[in-house]
């Protein structure tokens, strides 16, 4: 699409209005949305054009419709967060990853649906309503970025803009088949985006392949976007795959998929060996006494005053929070570092760790168990057991599409590569894409 | 405080708070920091074996 915008083939007017009409005709059912920005989109399509025509082409961004999650301030409109307690008055300023984008050329096409504050993996609780899998009317999309994945999934947005504090980026990139990658801690700006656990929050890119997530992440950062941004590292082509416990409670297909997945790498010249993590079974407690405080710190005087407005499995689990003692809070500092290190230990010499993303396909919405293997299990467990660990430890980690289940339901392929090489992680990303060569599912 | 003080103070003052939906949540909690209490790289816990059985499934995560 870039280069026919840059060549005059067709319109960023053109483009723009082909990504409105698909929110109209497509969004009643699905819900992806908060805020359609239909004016402001069309301004900023026919200044596009204007400096398209003139020869101030800013680079593949420039005229490419994006969307935002409605956690991040966008100027001038509301960030909602999905929520009855945030107010509605129009935020002063874009957030610097939306500033950056918008410097880049892209157009703001409109604000994404997610779970309530982000803290949930379903996006069903949401002041908005649900919002539901393009596939499956019946299913969730996965969250809590659930709006962004499905207005990329849909062709309503050519990226979207999420956040990932437990895997909110990459269990939905997941569960519609697309790429999203969380960066290295700290490595893109927080300002200007609703905080759930300042110590494990990340923003990231939920794009259709791995070389636009490259160009969304290098954007985001405010770096140029010129020519040569493509692959920037030799790779052994060698994976570690940490099977103990990541592998112990996973669904029947997207064992299969993913599995087959990992023969076509093995058969394109990879290597792929299990490369455990040590202590990985206490991830979910780890994270739990990290999270569960710090949202509370976040949320503590809107609790005061409003806990009856928040959707009612969000303000427990905030109420949650104020109960930890600072002594277990402490504890699970001790275990971040902990498993950061053997995080750091499994990747020893590979190119970066390998495991699914998301152990069941999209659940279905309502739902609060789901069974693996004649075991009925909690879906909100099971949607975070493949991810959070990276939020505690930092690591880059993405998640890339690699097939269906024999239900039809799109399955993701987990890359972690070591803490600051996100730039490498990618081309890790795109040399799997490349060798598992999918047709996207929708 | 020991695990169960903590956990009775807790539902007493959810109970207080008229939050009576906290409780069962609380227990999950918990059996959750009984586990990380217990972990061997804990520097308080070198005595306690190292755990290989998954949490519970109905302990809370993130």
């Amino acid at each position: 699409m870039a280069a026919a915008i840059e060549s005059g083939e067709v319109s960023v007017r053109e483009v723009v209005e082909t990504a409105l009409h698909r929110i109209e005709t497509l969004d009643v059912g699905l819900n992806a949305f908060t805020l359609v920005m239909h004016n402001s989109a069309r301004v900023a399509a026919a200044h596009a054009d204007t400096e398209i025509a003139a020869g101030r082409y800013r680079g593949p961004l420039h005229g490419i419709p994006i969307s935002i999650k409605d956690l991040i301030d966008v100027a001038g409109v509301p960030t909602t967060a999905a929520s009855q307690v945030t107010d509605r008055s129009p935020a002063g300023a874009d957030a610097p990853v939306v500033a950056r984008l918008k410097d880049a050329g892209a157009i703001l096409i409109g604000k994404c649906n997610l779970h309530e504050f982000a803290f949930g993996t379903t996006g069903e609780d949401s002041a908005f309503g649900p919002t539901r899998h393009p596939l499956d009317a019946n299913r969730s999309p996965g969250g809590s970025s659930s709006g962004s994945a499905v207005s990329v999934a849909t062709g309503m947005a050519t990226a979207s803009v999420g956040t990932d504090t437990g895997g909110s980026i990459r269990i939905p990139a997941a569960a519609c088949g697309l790429v999203g990658l969380k960066p290295t801690f700290g490595e893109l700006p927080g300002d200007g985006i609703v905080p759930l656990g300042p110590s494990l929050d990340h923003v990231g890119p939920l794009t259709r392949c791995v070389a636009d997530a490259r160009l969304m992440f290098t954007a985001m950062g405010g770096a140029s976007l010129s020519a040569g941004s493509g692959q920037t590292t030799p790779l052994t082509r060698r994976l570690g795959c940490p099977r103990p416990y990541f592998f112990d409670q996973l669904d029947d297909g997207v064992r299969a998929t993913f599995e087959q997945a990992l023969e076509r790498l093995t058969d394109d010249a990879w290597t792929v060996s299990t490369s455990p993590i040590r202590h990985a079974r206490d991830t979910a407690t780890v994270c739990l006494h990290l999270l569960l405080p710090e949202a509370a710190a976040v949320h503590a005087s809107s609790l005061d005053r409003h806990g009856a407005t928040y959707t009612q499995g969000v303000r427990l689990r905030l109420e949650m929070g104020r109960y930890v003692l600072a002594e277990d809070y402490a504890r699970a500092q001790r275990g971040r570092a902990v498993l950061t290190q053997t995080v750091d230990d499994a990747l020893g010499d590979h190119d970066a760790l390998v495991l699914p993303s998301l152990a069941i396909p999209a659940p279905r919405l309502g739902a609060d168990t789901v069974e693996i293997a004649g075991r009925s299990v909690s879906v909100r467990n099971v949607t975070l057991r493949l991810t959070q660990l990276f939020n505690a430890t930092g690591h880059p980690a993405m998640s890339i599409p690699c097939g269906l289940t024999t239900g039809g339901l799109p399955v993701g392929l987990q890359l972690v590569g070591r803490r600051s090489h996100t730039a490498q992680l990618l081309d890790v990303a795109e040399a799997c894409e490349q060798s598992l060569f999918l047709q996207q599912p929708t | 405080m020991t695990g169960d003080d903590w956990l009775d103070a807790a539902k007493a003052d959810a109970q207080r708070r008229q939050l009576p939906a906290l409780e069962p949540l609380l227990e999950a909690l918990a059996k959750a920091t009984r586990q990380l209490r217990a972990a061997e790289w804990n520097l308080n816990a070198a005595s306690r074996p190292t755990h290989d059985a998954d949490p519970p499934d109905d302990a809370p995560t993130t």
